[in-house]
């Protein structure tokens, strides 16, 4: 039963259009709320960016206007100084994680290596522990030689957290390049490192821009061991965000929170045309 | 007798000095051994091509000289360079995969040029070289394209042209024919073959199609098993093979058990239940006395109605049998004759029909005989996994 074949019934049969009809109300309802639940809180979260008052029991705003963005962006605001410092961190994780990545996915994809199943997997437990207890102990360590409140000790954080992905999607993209497409430029006369950056790492290269970007978003977003580890010399925009939010300053919060939303719904869009297929089912193997 | 066999072939066969030599190499993947004691030298210029059923090892062979794996032993040397533990940049090899392994990210251009780019030519020295190359493959003004924009043709004569562009000591070819449809293939089997004597390349080419190994190489060996079971010219090979196995291979599929007394090169075939007695001189020696398998090619017989046979000639090998089905393949008509417990295929002029009973002549330059195996099965033996005479003519 399905709801074009009800609709081209109609004209035969009355009663068809009717239980056609009848279907949609529970469909509608079923669609209503899922969008509601998902672009309830957006719409809330884009109406309280421009809302300058605006307190119970008033169902919308009493004034629009745009002074928080003026603060925010002032010289002189938290915001645009995490916002550097959330983007270089993770442009730092990025770099960081890739650098490992690459060798790590390289000899995961080609050489035959005893228990390759079980490092693979060795790379999955900073996220298969609790964080909290972890970061905590993390931080302990690190402020033993000095690494708390470092941009590189965030970033440290931040790559263990990200390596996960950069490794298995690297390892999946090196997986899907042919060993011939090597093995002929060796032939012609490449040697090892020359064959790798003229064929290999091209050919890699979209999966390794799309695990790129996984970790750079995953950077953005972390709070944790932000937190635990940066907090309060280095504030990232997640940060910022949580003392915001705690604060009560909801315009504040919601600005914050618009800004980590485009890169995120930006890279989605780029990943989405990167990952291709193929690398995607050799995610993990 | 198969070593002595290939140890006459060599000594007749080479008169040159070997370029490429290959001593007693074993390799193989893990604890499976692949390629076992093979030896073999091939003189400059030579065409050899490598022919077995797949899983003998010819690919293993190729890509060990190519020095993608290393051999657990033995030694390969070129001239009197030994490369045995070189990597494969230090060669001076080119090799054409059966995927052509074009890179898909470069033109056709850039593809044939990147092995010069390699060597640090001049880029016009390079465009010249891959003008040059393009026009003799055929490729003119395809050079911009990507691998994906080029048919299947075209994308291996680009991959024949990277492997040339560099003017290598040796070319190797990895089955580069046979993902081309059996038309196109026809023609570049001559093709390719025209060009390596026009420019005189060592070239090796692995292939499991009997008939490019013939018309292309100066030399082929059979591989079984990781093992070279015969190495010689296509006509040596084809008229006297050295063992059942590369009989089979080479199209001899008939097989029948005899019994005979053989003495040097004569072979006295004692009368069976469905064969004559007949007394042969071999061009060769015989093989021991007692059960002989006698194998033949359905082509070259004479079938007859029995009783018909025109003259009572002991220096055939006469087989009577009922005819059991005839076909048209093109040509002539194949009969499927049941003898004894097997069947064997023959091809005549004329049709019988279906339940004649029948006398079929071997004649001996076609009849190739072995001692049998121990415990031989009186049907007719599968022949491995070589080629069946009915998909060849088929696809001939």
């Amino acid at each position: 039963m399905s709801a074009p074949s009800a609709f081209f019934a109609a004209p035969h049969s009355g009663f068809d259009s009717l239980r056609g009809f009848l279907w949609w109300v529970p469909r509608a309802a079923v669609l209503g709320t899922l969008a509601f639940v998902i672009f309830g809180p957006l719409a809330n979260l884009l109406i309280w960016t421009v809302a300058e008052r605006w307190y119970f029991p008033h169902a919308l705003p009493i004034d629009y206007g745009f002074s928080y963005w003026g603060r925010v962006f002032a010289p002189r605001g938290n915001a645009v100084q995490s916002l550097i410092a959330s983007i270089s961190i993770a442009l730092f994780t990025v770099a960081g994680s890739l650098a490992l990545a690459i060798p790590a996915g390289y000899a995961l994809a080609r050489l035959k290596l005893p228990l390759r199943g079980l490092v693979l997997l060795a790379f999955l437990l900073p996220q298969a522990f609790p964080n909290l207890p972890v970061y905590v102990n993390i931080a302990r360590l690190f402020y033993e030689i000095g690494l708390n409140g470092t941009v590189l000790g965030v970033v440290l954080v931040h790559v263990t957290h990200g390596l996960v992905y950069a490794v298995w999607i690297a390892s999946a993209a090196f997986s899907a390049v042919d060993r011939d497409l090597e093995l002929a430029a060796r032939n012609l006369g490449a040697s090892g490192l020359k064959g790798f950056a003229d064929v290999t790492l091209p050919l890699a290269a979209p999966g390794l821009m799309a695990s790129a970007i996984f970790v750079f978003l995953e950077s953005l977003d972390e709070f944790t061991g932000s937190y635990f580890v940066g907090a309060p010399d280095v504030t990232t925009l997640p940060l910022l965000l949580y003392s915001a939010g705690a604060g009560g300053n909801y315009q504040i919060a919601s600005i914050t929170a618009l800004l980590l939303l485009v890169p995120s719904i930006a890279f989605m869009l780029v990943v989405e045309k990167f990952l291709r297929a193929d690398v995607l089912a050799k995610v993990g193997q | 007798m198969r070593g002595v066999f290939a140890q006459l072939c060599n000594t007749e066969m080479m008169p040159y000095d070997a370029y490429l030599t290959l001593r007693s190499l074993d390799a193989g993947y893990g604890r499976t051994r692949v390629l076992e004691g093979v030896d073999l030298s091939i003189g400059k210029g030579e065409f050899v091509a490598l022919l077995g059923a797949s899983g003998c090892g010819k690919t293993t062979l190729l890509r060990t000289i190519a020095g993608f794996a290393l051999p657990s032993a033995g030694s390969i040397c070129v001239g009197d360079r030994d490369l045995t533990r070189l990597p494969p940049d230090k060669r001076g090899m080119a090799m054409v995969f059966q995927s052509y392994a074009l890179w898909p990210h470069m033109t056709a251009a850039r593809n044939i040029g990147y092995g010069l780019r390699l060597k640090g030519w001049r880029r016009e020295a390079i465009a010249a070289r891959v003008a040059e190359m393009e026009a003799l493959l055929g490729l003119e003004g395809l050079g911009g394209r990507k691998p994906s924009e080029l048919s299947g043709g075209q994308r291996q004569r680009v991959a024949l042209g990277r492997a040339l562009a560099v003017d290598p000591d040796i070319l190797l070819l990895d089955e580069p024919l046979s993902n081309l449809d059996a038309r196109i293939r026809l023609t570049v089997r001559h093709e390719i073959r025209a060009l390596q004597q026009r420019l005189g390349i060592t070239t090796i080419h692995v292939t499991h199609d009997r008939e490019e190994a013939m018309v292309m190489a100066d030399r082929i060996v059979i591989l079984n098993k990781g093992r070279i079971a015969q190495l010689g010219t296509p006509q040596a090979i084809y008229t006297r093979p050295a063992s059942a196995f590369v009989a089979a291979f080479m199209g001899a599929e008939n097989v029948v058990q005899l019994n005979a007394t053989c003495s040097a090169n004569r072979v006295d075939i004692a009368e069976g239940p469905h064969n004559r007695a007949a007394s042969l001189t071999l061009g060769l020696p015989a093989p021991r006395s007692g059960r002989l398998e006698a194998r033949f090619r359905s082509e070259q017989l004479q079938l007859s109605r029995l009783g018909d046979e025109a003259t009572d000639d002991t220096s055939c090998v006469e087989l009577i049998g009922r005819v059991e089905a005839v076909v048209y393949p093109g040509g002539q008509w194949r009969h499927t004759v049941r003898i004894g417990k097997g069947s064997v295929l023959v091809d005549a002029a004329e049709a019988l029909p279906p339940g004649s009973d029948v006398l079929v002549r071997v004649p001996t330059s076609g009849l190739f005989l072995f001692a049998a195996p121990a415990d031989t099965p009186s049907g007719p033996p599968s022949a491995a996994d070589g080629p069946s005479p009915v998909r060849d003519r088929l696809t001939a």
